[in-house]
């Protein structure tokens, strides 16, 4: 029997998977006659799954959470059953703002810490001078990328949307914003801050991974009809990620997924523009090259299992700048649109190494460290945030209320 | 009927679109109909035109840019996501379906809008179809000049008449089920590496 499945998604690395799902025939022998459909915004790929015209699409992370909690409009309720990978993003600044941050004393080290004091310290700088503030931009305000450079500013001492305007500005748009100083830094995913560099517009100053090393990024939205209706189908695709991820994450199979992404029809962008991203071997400025092993995580570290404390985080920082208001039953929701039942359900006959939670203390792995599970053995981490914050997610109450406390939190 | 108090903004970056837009606006009786080609400025451009209807294509990566500004927007008149109750459901499907979408500002009641919406998709189908109609009028006429050379060819090759070559050409396509255009390419292709004049 053969299910068709549209999936949306954006031309992004992380597409990777749906990608090589695709094209290299895991999606095909599982029975599944999948069509990939390439959109140009989030908006249009939340508008598609509310219509019907793709069943599962490629989300940011908090996405399908801010759908089901209403906060989009057109939404229609989206099930997590799996992740797409970890990490992915960076932060780009432009050649400018870079020098000033050298002279408060930055390194080319990607440090979280460094780069973010060097950077409050050009903020004050600039506030004592009456200067306009400086711009970043990120693709969505309910997307990783959003959070991840706000918890990292706030950590450094800077405070998102007064010390700092936060915009919202297309990926594809983001290099030549900063070419032209429209814009003094971005968080964007890859390809954007390679080709950022590679175009002489800006330098990589931090990484998502050294902000929260093996963090959540994008993840499968499923059509919560369509996945209620069509479980075969679903585990079908589940089934056939799971290998493609397994296929993305061998180190020798990278330069072949670069080449495959590379194709118009997918990211369309130079395959030497994907690899550093895949490598881990960044080039963070011209003539600079930076290691970041698990700059993007495919499929080790169970890089595909969706976490309940990842969708509590995302939520915990919806509260945070002020998106939503914190109370027992959006928590609920949160938690309810990840669905580690629907991947243990699907993967669970291949002997895949689960985990045996459905959630965990993020931030608490400092090393790998091997955790319980079913299946083949499991390692997970180190997952650690630069500022050695931990994230217990059953003391949800508690961090939402350790964040509203700080003064940062004040302006929502 | 047209509700000519409603100012309409369309933002859409190809221009031929939008003409054929605001055409169909103005002849339908709306005369407040301003439209934006580009996104630069785009906050100012809104603020001015203080509109009642935003339509924009689908292909512009900005609708999230935008969204968002609505989103934070301190105006009374703040514009939200088509019908976003989804009390029309197949009106939205049509209207993603031909690549176009709108935004209103809240409060407008939808059968004020729903007109509005309707022309917009019936335009923006209408030129696809033209798009369409326009690149297959093109293939067919660069089909007939490379159907000509392969006669040539044939003709001077062979010694044969036009009829003839033309047969030639049609009973080829017919055995290899391939279109007459095709093989002629192959001919005029094969006959360039091998250096023939046509």
């Amino acid at each position: 029997m053969t299910h068709r499945i549209i999936a949306g998604f954006m031309p992004l690395l992380d597409s990777a998977l749906l990608v090589a799902a695709r094209t290299k025939g895991f999606a095909e022998a599982e029975g599944i006659d999948l069509t990939l459909l390439r959109e140009t915004s989030w908006a249009n790929i939340r508008d598609r799954i509310a219509v019907g015209h793709v069943q599962v699409a490629h989300m940011l992370g908090p996405m399908p959470i801010a759908c089901n909690l209403g906060l989009t409009p057109l939404a229609a309720p989206t099930v997590v059953p799996m992740a797409l990978g970890l990490g992915g993003n960076a932060v780009t600044v432009s050649n400018a703002l870079w020098s000033l941050m050298e002279r408060e004393g930055a390194r080319p080290d990607l440090s979280p810490a460094g780069t973010g004091h060097a950077l409050r310290e050009v903020v004050a700088c600039r506030a004592r001078d009456g200067w306009a503030r400086l711009r970043f931009a990120v693709v969505h305000p309910h997307s990783s990328h959003n959070y991840e450079l706000r918890y990292w500013l706030s950590a450094c001492g800077i405070v998102p949307g007064q010390d700092i305007d936060i915009l919202i500005l297309p990926p594809s748009l983001m290099p030549d914003a900063l070419a032209s100083g429209a814009l003094d830094g971005f968080c964007a995913g890859e390809p954007w801050n390679t080709v950022a560099v590679a175009q002489g517009s800006g330098r990589i100053a931090t990484v998502k991974a050294a902000i929260w090393r093996q963090s959540p990024e994008k993840v499968l939205g499923v059509d919560a009809a369509w996945a209620g209706t069509h479980p075969e189908a679903l585990d079908a695709l589940l089934r056939a990620l799971h290998r493609a991820a397994v296929w993305c994450g061998t180190p020798a199979n990278r330069e072949e997924l670069a080449a495959l992404l590379s194709d118009p029809a997918h990211v369309g962008c130079p395959a030497d523009r994907l690899l550093p991203a895949l490598t881990g071997q960044l080039r963070i400025a011209p003539d600079e090259v930076a290691a970041v092993p698990d700059f993007f995580v495919p499929q080790a570290s169970a890089a595909t299992f969706p976490w309940k404390s990842h969708a509590l985080w995302f939520y915990s920082q919806m509260v945070r700048w002020g998106q939503v208001a914190h109370a027992p039953r959006a928590a609920q929701i949160a938690r309810d649109t990840y669905r580690p039942d629907l991947y243990r359900r699907a993967l669970g006959p291949l002997g895949v190494a689960l985990p045996s939670a459905n959630a965990k203390v993020e931030g608490a792995l400092t090393r790998p460290t091997p955790v319980g599970s079913s299946g083949a053995s499991l390692v997970l981490g180190p997952d650690g945030f630069f500022d050695g914050a931990r994230f217990d997610p059953d003391s949800l109450d508690a961090y939402v209320a350790a964040q509203q406390g700080s003064p940062d939190a004040q302006r929502a | 009927m047209a509700d000519p108090l409603l100012s309409i903004l369309v933002i859409d970056e190809n221009r031929a679109r939008a003409a054929i837009i605001e055409a169909g606006l103005r002849e339908a009786g709306h005369d407040q109909v301003t439209l934006v080609h580009s996104m630069a400025g785009i906050a100012r451009r809104i603020q001015e035109a203080a509109p009642d209807v935003i339509v924009i294509d689908l292909e512009n990566p900005n609708r999230d840019m935008l969204e968002d500004m609505f989103q934070l927007s301190r105006a009374v008149r703040r514009p939200v996501a088509m019908f976003v109750d989804r009390s029309d459901s197949a009106s939205i499907a049509a209207a993603v379906e031909a690549g176009v979408s709108a935004y209103v500002v809240d409060g407008l009641r939808q059968e004020r809008v729903k007109p509005i919406l309707d022309m917009a998709v019936s335009r923006f189908n209408a030129f696809a179809r033209l798009t369409r109609e326009l690149q297959e009028a093109r293939e067919e006429l660069e089909g007939r000049k490379v159907v000509d050379t392969a006669k040539r060819l044939l003709m001077k090759r062979r010694n044969i008449s036009e009829d003839e070559a033309y047969a030639l050409l049609r009973r080829t396509a017919m055995n290899k089920n391939r279109k007459i255009a095709e093989i002629a390419q192959s001919l005029v292709t094969a006959a360039d590496l091998l250096g023939d004049e046509p």
